[in-house]
């Protein structure tokens, strides 16, 4: 290896693993029979699957009336639900492209379950405006194509079709990075499978991987430009995303702080949900040595970091309201913090402004019960957000005669409900039958971050001068 | 006929194979190809290949997705329909940026994959003969392609010296069926 890391540095894969080790443990659960607690868990979330597919069946029958949406809260639970899971799908290629980018080498450990998590996302989060269109078959309408309608092309310079293109694109691109980084350690698994089927099965999804030179060459080049690419795509989606908001007149939405706040608040979230399953695969596939607490430990910082941006925004849309002298605007943050919604904004202070701030304590940060509790409050806070930011600065409309309350039907929450079941039968299909870590690129950094006997004695060599020069 | 053979040095680090290779191509030996479980950095120097031109077909296909989103949309919006929206400019730039950055990306990326996939002959399904099972695991593959006019004794002794763990033969009948490599 061409560089050196220190050995003071906490290594990133315990235990001295050879390379061997790497691809024994990482690869092992996936070809044994999936254990008791995959059989549950995977049994709930397709049953939630089932019914969020009832659900949308249903609405699709009889029309958007089954939401609780009504004039004046036209939108509702459907665009807060896009709008969270579309920030939880941030993390993924906020680790593996930025973090790549500035050589962060933990992200190794994370980065393959986390790209799979935002694909996942993504596709939850299109489900909510795409069945939003209300006639879901007419849906290509908004796709430039010529048409018999004049042509009539849709409106580009529209946020709503900006969100079409971003989303889209983002997901796509996702899916090439996560899918590009996986070919190798499919192979991996290929030449590792005694089964017959799974022999064929990754054979086929391995795409003929061998681990020439020149094929890893060029999968490197790939890899970074498609790092780069989607740097700046990953803070387009959700500054696009805060465009459908800020690009209107309500008051409450109509601030220029909205783009880098959402994708704070996305980063925030969706390291939240990595954190969240991360702390679950871990201990249920035994990865501990690989998704060590160090690991746990620079993503709670991210958390922390993120989180505080958030709080800022929070205060400084309350300063500007106050400041800019409007008094609908000054109404919209009034009501927000004391109107009938007043739960959801504390709810959403308490979780995203003040969680966070207690992993400064670096016993809470990696600890790993607190480390879980905290990402479901952060969870749950950035859901309230958005809901904040939907629902109350609608609900009282310019005209007191169309201020209306919103409560959810039971298909608003069945779709809720039916995304969290594709989510999780997903991500648990992927945990079992996909390598969760990435193998090769923890066997690339394992000479210069893993704990081996020369990292071992290097770092006594460290402690000894040390103790030499207090000791003079 | 239609048969290949190989000789294979299996080597298990990644820092004796970096000082190998150059060892190896020293003494005349023609490497065939290097597989690797895990991506070595620098082991496309000394094996003298050309350096990945990957990233100039991504500058070409983004570069496409610029033109044509900007393109399409001024078409659409100044010249096929024009929608005034409350007298604003129908050629409003600032307002194209978004779609025509999503669609840089998008053609850019998806064209450096496809560009990938092809240069690398990777597609589903695709067969390849593989040298050695070990080489996506622990192990890396020095295949050094030989027949009756090469001097196996020596080349043996030579993967050896420099650092070979194990010197294997591999006959690969009816090469031409799948890709080496």
């Amino acid at each position: 290896m061409s560089f050196k890391e220190s050995s003071l540095r906490e290594p990133l894969v315990e235990g001295n693993k050879s390379y061997g080790d790497v691809t024994h443990d990482i690869t092992n659960s996936i070809f044994g029979k999936p254990t008791k607690e995959w059989y549950i868990v995977f049994g709930i979330s397709v049953a939630l699957l089932l019914y969020g597919m009832f659900c949308v069946t249903y609405f699709v029958y009889y029309g958007i009336g089954t939401w609780g949406s009504n004039k004046t809260v036209g939108w509702a639970w459907d665009i807060t639900n896009f709008v969270w899971w579309i920030g939880i799908g941030h993390a993924g290629t906020l680790i593996s492209a930025i973090l790549l980018l500035f050589r962060q080498k933990w992200r190794t450990g994370v980065n393959r379950a986390a790209e799979a998590m935002t694909i996942f996302a993504v596709m939850c989060a299109g489900v909510f405006p795409v069945l939003h269109m209300g006639r879901v078959w007419m849906g290509f309408f908004i796709l430039p194509y010529p048409n018999t309608r004049g042509p009539l092309w849709p409106n580009f310079v529209s946020p709503l079709l900006w969100d079409v293109f971003a989303i889209s694109t983002y997901f796509s691109v996702s899916l090439m990075f996560w899918y590009t980084g996986l070919i190798p350690d499919i192979a991996t698994i290929r030449d590792k499978a005694k089964k017959i089927w799974q022999q064929k099965f990754y054979g086929v999804l391995s795409f003929g991987w061998t681990g020439s030179a020149k094929h890893w060459q060029r999968h490197e080049s790939l890899s970074l430009v498609l790092a780069g690419l989607s740097t700046p795509l990953v803070l387009s989606v959700h500054t696009i995303v805060s465009f459908d908001f800020a690009t209107s007149v309500i008051p409450g939405w109509h601030t220029t702080i909205f783009p880098p706040y959402f994708v704070a608040g996305a980063v925030f979230s969706g390291f939240a949900m990595v954190q969240t399953l991360m702390l679950m695969t871990r201990k249920l596939l035994r990865l501990e040595e690989y998704i060590t607490l160090s690991h746990i430990d620079s993503m709670n910082r991210i958390i922390t970091l993120t989180g505080s941006i958030v709080g800022c925004a929070y205060l400084t849309e309350l300063f500007t309201a106050w400041y800019s002298g409007s008094l609908y605007e000054q109404y919209a943050f009034m009501n927000r913090a004391l109107g009938p919604y007043w739960w959801s904004y504390w709810g959403m202070m308490l979780c995203n402004v003040v969680s966070p701030q207690l992993f400064w304590s670096k016993k809470l940060r990696t600890s790993v019960f607190w480390t879980f509790f905290i990402s479901i409050v952060v969870n749950i806070g950035m859901w309230f957000e958005r809901f904040v930011i939907i629902v109350t600065s609608l609900h009282r409309d310019y005209l007191p005669s169309s201020w209306s309350m919103f409560s959810p039907t039971w298909v608003d929450i069945g779709f809720y409900l039916g995304t969290f079941g594709l989510f999780f039968t997903l991500y648990l299909l992927f945990a079992k039958y996909f390598p969760v870590v990435a193998v090769a690129e923890i066997k690339h950094v394992l000479k210069v971050t893993g704990n081996t006997p020369n990292r071992e004695a290097d770092l006594k060599q460290i402690l000894d001068k040390e103790a030499s020069v207090d000791a003079a | 006929m239609g048969s290949k053979k190989f000789l294979l040095g299996i080597f298990g680090d990644e820092d004796i194979l970096l000082n190998g290779v150059p060892q190896i191509r020293e003494k005349g030996i023609k490497i065939h190809d290097v597989f690797t479980p895990f991506p070595i950095h620098g082991l496309d120097t000394v094996m003298g290949l050309r350096e990945s031109k990957l990233h100039i077909g991504g500058f070409i296909y983004g570069i496409t997705g610029t033109s044509i989103a900007l393109g399409f949309i001024t078409w659409a919006n100044t010249f096929d329909w024009r929608v005034n929206f409350g007298g604003k400019p129908f050629w409003a730039l600032p307002a194209y940026i978004p779609i025509t950055f999503e669609l840089t990306v998008l053609c850019a990326s998806a064209g450096m994959v496809a560009t990938f996939m092809y240069l690398c002959r990777l597609a589903p399904g695709v067969q390849k003969h593989i040298m050695d099972l070990r080489q996506t695991d622990d192990k890396m593959v020095v295949a050094i392609e030989v027949d009756e006019h090469s001097d196996e004794a020596s080349i043996t002794n030579i993967l050896k010296q420099s650092g070979a763990e194990e010197v294997n033969t591999k006959v690969i009948e009816d090469w031409y069926k799948y890709k080496l490599g």
